[in-house]
């Protein structure tokens, strides 16, 4: 092909046809003939129609020159029959463009975001008069937690359950506490030793008065063995009773002096005073229980702050968890609201928040061995579902802007703090070339 | 959209309160448009000639930020992006995440089709209905035309779920399209290599297509406006995902900055996103850890934004919770999800039969029939009206009391001592506390089941017929 032409030659050609609009022949988009001027003289029309067909016929020279298949886009134009659609071959772009628009993409932080959401410190070492080998602080976010906007002071934790009795649990659980669920403080070494627990929450579940009873003096015993066995910041449960736990807790924190624990939980169809007060006189933090209702989140976090001069820096919210399948749209849809209510402003929401993952093993996916349905696939073994089904709660939770995960299996904990600690920046990985991922022989 | 108040809507409207779109007035019909429960096409009258000018405007300020794209024909076809909030308490998440399951072109046909079938058969119930997966990508791995275009054909013939087809080479592409291209397939993808004649195989065909800029926002936007340019506007976005360390944390930001940029009004970048999991299976080699890991990302980008996303493992323990994820996330939270009230037959129920009382939330509902239906459980299944509140918090918060429970049995005209011979309620575990007010209420015998319905089986083994005395 020996005929060059340049698109400037054109340019020129379509002012003198009166033919107007010729656009990106190598820019941009479709190329389109607009002919002024409506009721022209035959004559006319005829010298541009055929000045038309010249200008095509060199523009598809160009087209031939780029490599586009022309002849076969005529001939179907023209009502050949039989045409296929171009094929694979000779292909180049016919639509038009030869570089990258250029473009730079920008997005602003979120103005509105405003506040920033309490610091609480949990533990005390022994330069604050605890025995802790370390402290945990949880909270002072900017913004939702990993986001760009701004820096997240401080990663999540998790503390794993330890019972002062043995509960029935799911099984695929129960086989990692089998040799320790006698003994309260051995079960809290097992955690924090070989399972990375960041801290303990031990349960005083014996003391329900429709369990054992057992007393809030003989509860704390056992508050102060964990404390000897194990060195992390703790938090301290009741039974859930709510008759019995102020008087659970006013022990527990008394022995507890000093360690700066959690006492969980004040909630409000309970004696909340009693036990904003047992934290208080003993220097602890609170956690500050709802059940997935803000407006009552707010109004206990006031009657904690202003009714039991709960200082700000103590209290840490539980807005209820409830699994993936049984209520976890409500619960991220909560947790989502309370924080981004804090950041924008609202003191009475201002604070970190706590989830009890572990009520996902109250989900059916998470411990039943196969499905009661019988439609249903298989739901295939139940060792790998449950600890998913913990993590993908915890996860989700995470990302509404929970701060600390209470939970209870070994793997869930282990993946759930990798993905957590991934999103927050602290883990570092091999990087991955992902550019041809779709060749990946897996 | 552009306007946040019905009364910006009525504006546009005709003002004839004619009924036509099932509202008495125009101004009920401006909210269900506000609140994306109606389609503007409802209105009759607005799509008069004379209304064009308003049905025109106002359709755009309705349009939602993020744009939508189809992908499939028929009734398996999907539709991704449109949203407008970046919460889905400030309205709701619409379209949700179309969850696509892989299959490669170096597949041994045997594994072909049974994977295919597991893909498109895998089925959960929940709340009266099942979770299933949408869709199928079919990977070049061969990167022969031929080898893929058969592999394409193959899934055609056992599937009619959309398609994504993917390789990074535009011949590969062609080929699976010219098999394909009548079933509106998504391609996968145009990179910053090879865009151009991607991008010619997608205008040929007419079907959507995804811009694969790992990594890098300026070039992703370059290139989606490139198509736009060229006059594509069916993109899907994929900024890379990033499996693992501090790589995931800038995808994590990458997702989240796309879309507050395109919910807050720029509409270059506002497409739909797909996220690829898959990427976990290029760090994990044993499919457990992999499996694991592939959830945590899939289930991440489902809450984050992404509106498509292409995944490996079919092991349930992966797919499950992706599925309930999903679901989760996409639930209107607008609307308590509930079951007319009424008693209702499972299976067919003797005199002998037991009465179950339960609640008209859906999930407790449907739950509980399907323990019951797929037992084989011939029974009477009462659905008090709970205003759409489970077990334990309308026991908890009033809505399930004694009366509420003699007045569902009276609306519904059921009469315990002529229908049954055991003029016995079964209540749940959970409602154990109302047993002796139902007692002295209704005057029937109240026995108490056990607290998961998924135990009434074994339950009933041991304790039906009751002991009447
Ligand atoms: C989601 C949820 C909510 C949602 C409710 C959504 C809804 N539409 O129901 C919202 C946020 C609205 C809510 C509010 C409240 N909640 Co609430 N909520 C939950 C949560 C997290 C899950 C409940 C659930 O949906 N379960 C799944 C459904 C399917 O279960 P279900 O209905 O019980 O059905 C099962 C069984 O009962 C049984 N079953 C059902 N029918 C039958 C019949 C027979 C014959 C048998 C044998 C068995 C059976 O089988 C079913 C399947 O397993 C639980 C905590 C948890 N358990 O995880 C708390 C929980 C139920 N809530 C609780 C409370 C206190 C409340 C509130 C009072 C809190 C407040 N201060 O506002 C309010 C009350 C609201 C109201 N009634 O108006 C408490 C109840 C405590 C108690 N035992 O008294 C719980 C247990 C939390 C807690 N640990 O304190 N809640
Ligand atoms: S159909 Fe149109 S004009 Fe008639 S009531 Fe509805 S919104 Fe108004």
């Amino acid at each position: 092909m020996t005929k060059k032409m340049k698109l400037s030659d054109l340019t020129e050609m379509l002012k003198d046809l009166d033919v107007e609009a010729l656009e990106g022949v190598n820019i941009e988009g479709d190329i389109e003939f607009d002919v002024s001027g409506v009721g022209l003289d035959p004559n006319l029309s005829y010298a541009l129609g055929y000045e038309a067909a010249q200008v095509s016929l060199h523009i598809a020279n160009i087209a031939k020159l780029l490599g586009y298949p022309v002849d076969q886009l005529f001939g179907a134009s023209m009502g050949a029959v039989g045409q296929e659609a171009p094929s694979a071959e000779g292909i180049a772009a016919k639509t038009g463009l030869s570089e990258l628009a250029s473009s730079s993409f920008e997005v602003s932080p979120v103005k509105e975001w405003t506040h920033t959401i309490e610091e609480v410190t949990l533990g005390a070492t022994s330069s604050d008069g605890g025995s802790r080998g370390n402290t945990i602080t949880l909270g002072g976010e900017n913004a939702l937690p990993y986001y760009f906007d701004a820096e997240m002071p401080h990663r999540n934790y998790v503390t794993m359950d330890v019972f002062d009795l043995p509960i029935s649990m799911a099984k695929s659980v129960r086989t990692n506490y089998e040799d320790v669920m006698d003994d309260p403080a051995e079960w809290a070494k097992k955690v924090v030793n070989e399972y990375n627990a960041d801290m303990v929450t031990i349960h005083l579940v014996s003391t329900d008065p429709n369990i054992e009873d057992t007393s809030a003096k003989e509860a704390s015993k056992v508050v102060e063995d964990v404390l000897q066995a194990v060195d992390v910041p703790l938090v301290i449960g009741g039974s859930g009773n709510p008759d019995k736990d102020p008087e659970v807790l006013e022990k527990a924190a008394e022995v507890a002096e000093g360690e700066r624990a959690l006492l969980a939980s004040a909630s409000l169809n309970l004696d909340y005073e009693r036990i904003a007060k047992a934290a208080t006189d003993h220097g602890h933090a609170i956690l500050s229980w709802t059940q997935l209702e803000i407006n009552a989140q707010k109004e206990l976090n006031r009657k904690l702050m202003t009714q039991c001069n709960v200082p700000r820096d103590s209290i840490l919210m539980d807005p209820t968890t409830a699994a993936l399948g049984y209520g976890l749209d409500y619960a991220y849809t909560n947790m989502e609201r309370i924080r981004l209510a804090g950041l924008t402003g609202d003191d009475e929401l201002t604070f970190p928040m706590s989830s009890g993952t572990t009520n996902a093993w109250g989900a059916r996916e998470s411990w039943m061995k196969e499905s009661p349905i019988q439609n249903d696939s298989d739901w295939g073994p139940r060792e790998y579902r449950g600890p998913i089904w913990e993590i993908s709660t915890g996860l989700a939770l995470a990302l509404a802007g929970n701060d600390l995960f209470m939970m209870m299996h070994p793997t869930s904990v282990q993946v759930l703090k990798e993905a957590t600690q991934s999103l927050f920046g602290t883990k570092e990985a091999e990087d991955i070339d992902i550019s041809n991922w779709i060749g990946a022989e897996v | 959209m552009k306007i946040n108040s019905p009364l910006q809507a009525y504006k546009y409207l005709p003002g004839d309160n004619c009924g036509i779109c099932g509202e008495s007035t125009c101004m009920a019909f401006a909210s269900r448009l506000i609140e994306r429960s109606a389609e503007l096409t409802d209105c009759e009258p607005i799509l008069r000639d004379d209304q064009k000018k308003n049905f025109e405007n106002l359709q755009e300020l309705l349009r939602p930020e993020i744009r939508e794209v189809d992908i499939g024909v028929g009734d398996k076809a999907v539709t991704i992006g449109g949203d407008d909030v970046l919460y889905r308490h400030k309205l709701t998440f619409f379209n949700k995440t179309v969850l696509t399951y892989d299959v490669w072109d170096t597949m041994d046909e045997n594994d072909l089709a049974e994977r295919v079938d597991h893909i498109e058969n895998f089925q959960k119930f929940y709340v009266g209905q099942f979770l299933n997966a949408d869709a199928i990508a079919i990977r070049s791995v061969s990167d022969e035309p031929s080898q893929f275009s058969e592999t394409v054909k193959k899934v055609m013939e056992k599937t009619n779920l959309p398609i994504v087809l993917c390789s990074f080479n535009p011949e590969v592409l062609r080929a699976g399209l010219e098999v394909s291209s009548d079933r509106n397939p998504l391609i996968y993808a145009a990179n910053k290599d090879n865009w151009q004649e991607v991008a010619d195989i997608a205008n040929d065909y007419g079907v959507p297509v995804t811009l694969f800029a790992p990594g890098d926002l300026d070039l992703l936007k370059s290139m989606a406006l490139t198509f736009t340019k060229m006059g594509m506007e069916n993109l899907v976005l994929d900024p890379g995902t990033y499996p693992t360390g501090t790589q995931l944390r800038n995808t994590f930001n990458n997702f989240i900055k796309l879309r507050r940029a395109g919910i807050n009004g720029d509409r270059e970048i506002a497409f739909p996103l797909m996220s690829v999991p898959l990427t976990s299976w290029l760090v994990y080699e044993d499919t457990v850890n992999a499996s694991y890991w592939e959830t945590v990302l899939a289930c991440t980008f489902i809450i984050k934004y992404g509106d498509i996303m292409l995944l490996h493992s079919t092991e349930p323990y992966a797919m499950l919770p992706e599925l309930h994820m999903r679901d989760t996330i996409y639930t209107d939270p607008r609307k308590p999800v509930m079951v007319d009230p009424g008693v209702y037959e499972v299976g067919s129920p003797t005199a002998d039969s037991p009465v179950i009382i339960t609640t008209n939330f859906a999930l407790t509902y449907y739950t509980v029939e399907s323990d019951l239906a797929s037992n084989d459980i011939d029974c009477y299944l009462a659905a008090i009206d709970t205003e759409g509140i489970g077990v334990e918090a309308a026991v908890a918060g009033g809505q399930l009391t004694a009366s509420k429970i003699k007045k569902g049995l009276e609306e519904s005209e059921f009469d315990l001592k002529e229908q049954t011979n055991h003029k016995t309620l079964v209540l749940p575990g959970l409602a154990a506390r109302l047993q002796g007010d139902v007692e002295d209420e209704t005057g029937a015998n109240v026995v108490i089941g056990p607290a998961d319905s998924g135990r009434i089986p074994g339950w009933m083994d041991k304790n039906w017929p009751p002991s009447t005395e």
